[in-house]
């Protein structure tokens, strides 16, 4: 692939937090780097341990299936506890949670190395680090609370969904979770920001043919008309930042309390609210 | 730095809903599917100890009585419902319901007359005979719901002449409200007539008048991949909540002891489990009791009874089961120990009885399982007492 004739100037020795020079170089357009090892490593054993354990299918019922749908890659059963588990009855569940965690925090820390190799801010790596944070949650943070492996989700496309439709009747209404409402709506607020500030930039600074291509002043003016306030450049992209990071955090701390901190249903959880002295 | 203000505050949150969610690790999980399906039952094990505490059988005191012998009803005057037991077993069962059911201080006269134990002018002494017929009625005709466990006056009572759990019809909430017409009930959390949806109050409120005493279908999901001619409205399918939400609250169990969520109109083996089948006689069982026995005797019970408590709700309709009545949220009462196994008095079938309301006892728990679906979808109603219908009409009015 071709190097644009000013991309060489950013591509410099240096920056990386494990192995020094060794594996300081690029593939094509790609960054290698100790971690881009790691990542390619994790990523590839755990591709190919979930198409073993298609392959093995289930055991238990003989059912097998390549249907991408179906295909199920199931945790162990809760008899395990914190426990290794034979391959086929949740091992190779527990070697992919392995190997993804490890594929996952080996693109954020070579994410770091290039941040360090160009001197700018952590922002992009800390953002990824806050959808690694939910995934941990789910699979490590929370089944280790509540004592066996089995508490997480499986890998697959359909079972994994029924997973999650399971866990929130377990607490009968999910939606009635004090922090899965903020998460639900940190994650629409996100998107509804994101929509805003597309729009804005586009309208700005992608004019019809023949027409200027507007400023930034532009931009805040429009929202100053519109609202009263703009939030300007910096802002909005700290904004932004922050409403996505919290749709992360607070999805973890939904499912983290489910369990550990809550037994109960989430409906019951608001008995509080009806039990204030004000009207009860 | 904003950012960092909003990172304080997060954590300054999801302090504030720990606290306030006031459980803590480790806790108890049960798995009850199949591996990573997440069908599992989860406990607090601290709860788990109160509710252990409530939920003792009692200690069987008194000795078995010898079934040979004299019959009861050969010695004392005006036995219309024991007649089969031997006059041994006849005084230990009034003595066990002497503390089971009757106020300590009362004893026997709770529902005798003094000086004349056969004199049944007392309400207490024809509410008590009728319960005598119907638990009988459990223990032989709905072995579908309560297998060989079983139950005693107790089961319900706990040592109170009213069980703690029955419901009474609450109009309040029925109430129209001007141009919005009736909200069947949603959105209002404390009644304190049985009615224990407190913090489900979005739900209908009274998911047991048309439930577990009318017999209007449960059924609201589809069990085809399209819907089809399935015309179940969400207001229904709230209502069948209601009723679930109930039955969970009960048992003290989560959805997925009966369902695996996935499909829920599917009764095939893992999308449901053997216990749905059970609960789903336990419905028909509830429903059975109320229209057969409690509904029965409105007009035996006086409005306020003896300790000066009211027997009769705002409707004027009697007191009535649901789950809670037995379970008291526990999956089975007193934690499975088999209540009646030393009771064999109780565990006889009903001889046949006549009384001035005398009702046929039931019967119908022997459904086969395998055409429990099919009979899910056409559950029989049954027929109604003229007191109650017009309060069960305006209930299904408010469904539609």
């Amino acid at each position: 692939m071709a190097m644009l004739s000013f991309e060489r100037k950013y591509r410099v020795r240096g920056g990386t937090l494990v192995g020094g020079d060794l594996f300081d170089f690029w593939v094509g357009p790609f960054y290698v780097g100790f971690f881009g090892v790691t990542t390619a490593f994790f990523a590839l054993l755990g591709t190919a341990l979930l198409v073993y354990g298609a392959a093995l299918g289930d055991h238990t019922t003989g059912l097998q299936t390549w249907n991408l749908w179906q295909i199920n890659v199931a945790p162990p059963d809760l008899s395990y506890g914190l426990g290794l588990a034979p391959l086929a009855e949740g091992g190779i569940w527990q070697i992919v949670t392995i190997c993804a965690i490890g594929a996952f925090v080996s693109w954020a820390l070579r994410e770091v190395e290039i941040c360090r190799k160009l001197g700018m801010g952590y922002h992009v790596p800390i953002a990824f680090a806050s959808a690694i944070l939910a995934y941990v949650t789910l699979q490590v943070i929370r089944p280790v609370l509540l004592g066996a492996w089995g508490h997480a989700f499986p890998y697959g496309i359909y079972s994994h969904l029924d997973w999650v439709s399971n866990v929130a009747y377990q607490y009968l209404h999910f939606h009635y979770n004090p922090a899965h409402m903020v998460a639900v709506t940190f994650f629409f607020t996100t998107t509804l920001a994101l929509a805003l500030h597309g729009a804005l930039v586009l309208s700005a600074i992608n004019p019809k043919k023949g027409e200027v291509v507007k400023t930034a002043e532009h931009e805040n003016s429009f929202f100053r008309d519109n609202i009263g306030y703009s939030i300007g450049t910096l802002g909005i992209h700290r904004f932004g930042l922050l409403l996505a990071i919290n749709a992360g955090v607070w999805s973890a701390i939904c499912i983290v309390v489910s369990g550990p901190f809550w037994t109960r249903s989430w409906p019951d959880w608001w008995a509080w609210w009806l039990n204030l002295p004000m009207w009860n | 730095m904003k950012t960092r203000y909003g990172m304080w505050l997060t954590g300054l949150a999801s302090a504030v809903l720990l606290v306030a969610c006031g459980e803590r690790p480790p806790v108890d999980t049960v798995q009850v599917g199949y591996r990573g399906t997440g069908m599992e039952q989860v406990y607090n094990p601290r709860l788990l100890q109160e509710v252990a505490a409530r939920n003792q059988a009692p200690e069987v005191v008194l000795p078995m009585a010898d079934p040979e012998g004299p019959l009861a009803k050969d010695i004392y005057q005006n036995v219309q419902v024991l007649t089969d037991l031997s006059i041994g077993e006849f005084t230990r069962v009034m003595t066990a319901m002497t503390q089971w059911v009757a106020p300590a201080d009362q004893q026997c006269l709770y529902c005798h007359v003094e000086n004349n134990l056969a004199d049944d002018s007392k309400y207490q002494y024809k509410v008590a005979r009728r319960m005598l017929v119907m638990t009988r009625d459990i223990n032989t005709e709905w072995q579908s719901h309560v297998k060989e466990t079983g139950v005693t006056c107790h089961t319900c009572h706990r040592g109170n002449a009213v069980p703690a759990n029955v419901w009474y019809m609450d109009p309040g909430p029925r109430k129209e409200r001007g141009s919005i017409g009736t909200n069947a009930g949603q959105n209002t959390p404390v009644t304190g007539l049985g009615m224990t949806t407190i913090a489900h109050s979005s739900l209908p409120f009274d998911p047991y008048t048309p439930y577990l005493l009318d017999a209007q279908n449960i059924r609201v999901e589809t069990t085809t991949a399209l819907p089809g001619d399935n015309r179940a409205s969400i207001k229904q399918a709230e209502w069948t909540y209601g009723l679930m939400t109930h039955m969970s609250n009960a048992l003290g169990v989560n959805c997925t002891y009966c369902h695996n969520t996935r499909a829920w109109g599917d009764w095939t083996d893992g999308n449901s489990r053997p216990q749905r089948v059970v609960a789903w006689h336990g419905i028909q069982m509830a429903r059975s009791l109320n229209n057969n026995y409690l509904v029965p005797l409105t007009d035996v019970f006086p409005a306020v009874g003896s300790d000066g408590q009211a027997r009769l709700g705002p409707m004027g309709d009697v007191g009535k089961v649901n789950c809670q009545t037995c379970h008291q949220g526990v999956y089975k009462p007193y934690f499975g120990a088999p209540a009646a196994k030393d009771y064999p008095e109780l565990r006889k079938k009903p001889a046949p009885v006549a009384t001035e309301s005398d009702g046929e006892s039931a019967g119908e728990g022997d459904s086969a399982g395998s055409a429990m679906a099919e009979s899910v979808t056409a559950q029989r109603s049954a027929p109604l007492p003229n007191a109650v219908t017009p309060v069960v009409n305006a209930a299904l009015v408010a469904r539609r």
